[in-house]
């Protein structure tokens, strides 16, 4: 099936089996591979990126759902070279380990500040539920949001 | 996990949808936020032919101050319904449960008429609709039928709806000031209930439903009539198990989640939340 889809600002025409999961769609037709799959049953939110503007989990979304749509993968955000003011709040505030969560941790972040732009901690900690640090390292994780939402 | 290969239609209002369905039969699927649907498709649990994506209706989609009763579009999400200011200041309740389905980014995607119509008992929202007394609107080819929740969820992920219909509406009555509380038990963020209560009280008139208490949505009328007839909240919720039917797996035997049941049926009968 034919399908339209802009991500990153870039608009791709492209023929898909509608069985193709938006994730693999960003990875493997487009060959953004910066936004991982770690579950595949969409609990971990590795695989979170924003369609229309908002996160979702793209292990759980078919790329001909996106049809039409506008998608930011974790490589739309810098620009021109400059980082994201969360992806520099992780880097400053050492919200990382392994890094496996943190392209989903940052896309679900930005979108939590979008929806709620000074959260609480505690509403940081719910608002970031649906993303699983396989590192435990949630503190930091925390401790980036609050500083890029501060940073406002 | 990729899913099976399926053939996927696009249906831009109710009437092509059920006009799609009628022509594909059993082998088709409605999908909606595809978020029940979609990890059924991976796991093999579920092999549509056919996908049929309602998502798209955008007469589904809406939050209406009906009078007595406030309407949502089936194709309403989550995120949406928690949101609503119409829901906030006249169904409380179900505004509520709705953040509590899943994560944020499920609540992007996933519908109310998709929860409901997967009729799933560990969800939230059908035991929430249950315990508000929520009419469920349904289309099919030959016209639109009115279902009351009570009667709709007839056994494991199997709900009233005939295969040619389609949910279109949720009817829930206002709460008028009822007191009302939603408790949650799980060990993991994001899980499903182990068990679940939705419960609202305003003098002796009372509804509460249970989440994962048994193969359907459990609605316990036991503790109402109790409530109705004067007994105090503690002395109900000793009731909570008495229509539930509950499993025993890794999370809880059967006779923990009963054990479960009576505490937050207790709590969310105490709740002064308005």
């Amino acid at each position: 099936m034919k399908v339209t889809i802009t991500v990153n600002g870039t608009t791709h025409e492209s023929d898909v089996e509608p069985r193709t999961l938006l994730v693999q769609y960003v990875r493997e037709s487009l060959g953004l591979t910066g936004t991982n799959i770690g579950c595949d049953t969409s609990s971990c939110g590795a695989c979170s990126l924003h369609l229309n503007g908002e996160s979702v989990k793209s292990c759980t979304v078919l790329a001909v759902q996106a049809d039409g749509g506008s998608v930011t993968t974790i490589e739309g955000l810098a620009k021109d070279g400059v980082m994201h003011p969360m992806q520099q709040a992780f880097m400053e505030n050492h919200g990382l380990q392994c890094g496996y969560c943190t392209p989903g941790m940052v896309m679900a972040a930005i979108g939590l500040l979008n929806e709620n732009p000074s959260p609480t901690e505690e509403q940081v900690r719910i608002g970031l539920e649906g993303n699983l640090c396989r590192c435990t390292g949630y503190h930091n994780i925390v401790k980036s949001v609050l500083a890029c939402a501060n940073n406002k | 996990m990729i899913p099976a290969p399926f053939d996927y239609k696009r249906a831009s209002s109710a009437a092509e949808a059920i006009s799609l369905v009628g022509e594909y039969g059993e082998d088709a699927k409605f999908l909606a936020g595809g978020h029940s649907l979609l990890p059924l498709m991976k796991l093999r649990l579920a092999q549509p032919a056919v996908l049929i994506d309602i998502a798209r209706i955008e007469d589904l989609s809406y939050i209406r101050d009906a009078g007595n009763h406030i309407a949502i579009g089936a194709m309403t999400r989550h995120m949406d319904v928690e949101k609503s200011p119409i829901l906030a200041e006249h169904v409380p309740l179900l505004a509520f449960a709705a953040s509590h389905v899943g994560d944020p980014q499920v609540r992007h995607r996933g519908t109310i008429g998709g929860s409901i119509a997967h009729a799933d008992s560990a969800s939230d929202l059908p035991a929430t609709t249950l315990a508000l007394g929520a009419t469920y609107v349904v289309q099919g080819p030959n016209g639109t039928r009115e279902i009351a929740a009570a009667d709709f969820y007839v056994g494991f992920l199997e709900s009233a709806l005939a295969p040619d219909e389609m949910l279109t509406e949720i009817r829930v009555p206002k709460m008028n000031g009822a007191t009302w509380g939603f408790q949650k038990f799980n060990r993991r963020a994001q899980d499903w209930a182990i068990v679940g209560v939705a419960a609202w009280k305003r003098g002796t008139e009372s509804g509460v439903g249970l989440v994962n208490m048994g193969s359907v949505p459990i609605l316990a009328t036991s503790v109402a009539k109790a409530i109705a007839g004067g007994a105090s909240v503690s002395d109900a919720a000793k009731l909570a198990g008495a229509e539930a039917e509950p499993q025993s797996d890794l999370n809880a035997s059967a006779e923990y989640r009963v054990h479960l049941a009576e505490v937050l049926v207790r709590r969310a009968l105490e709740s002064t939340s308005k």
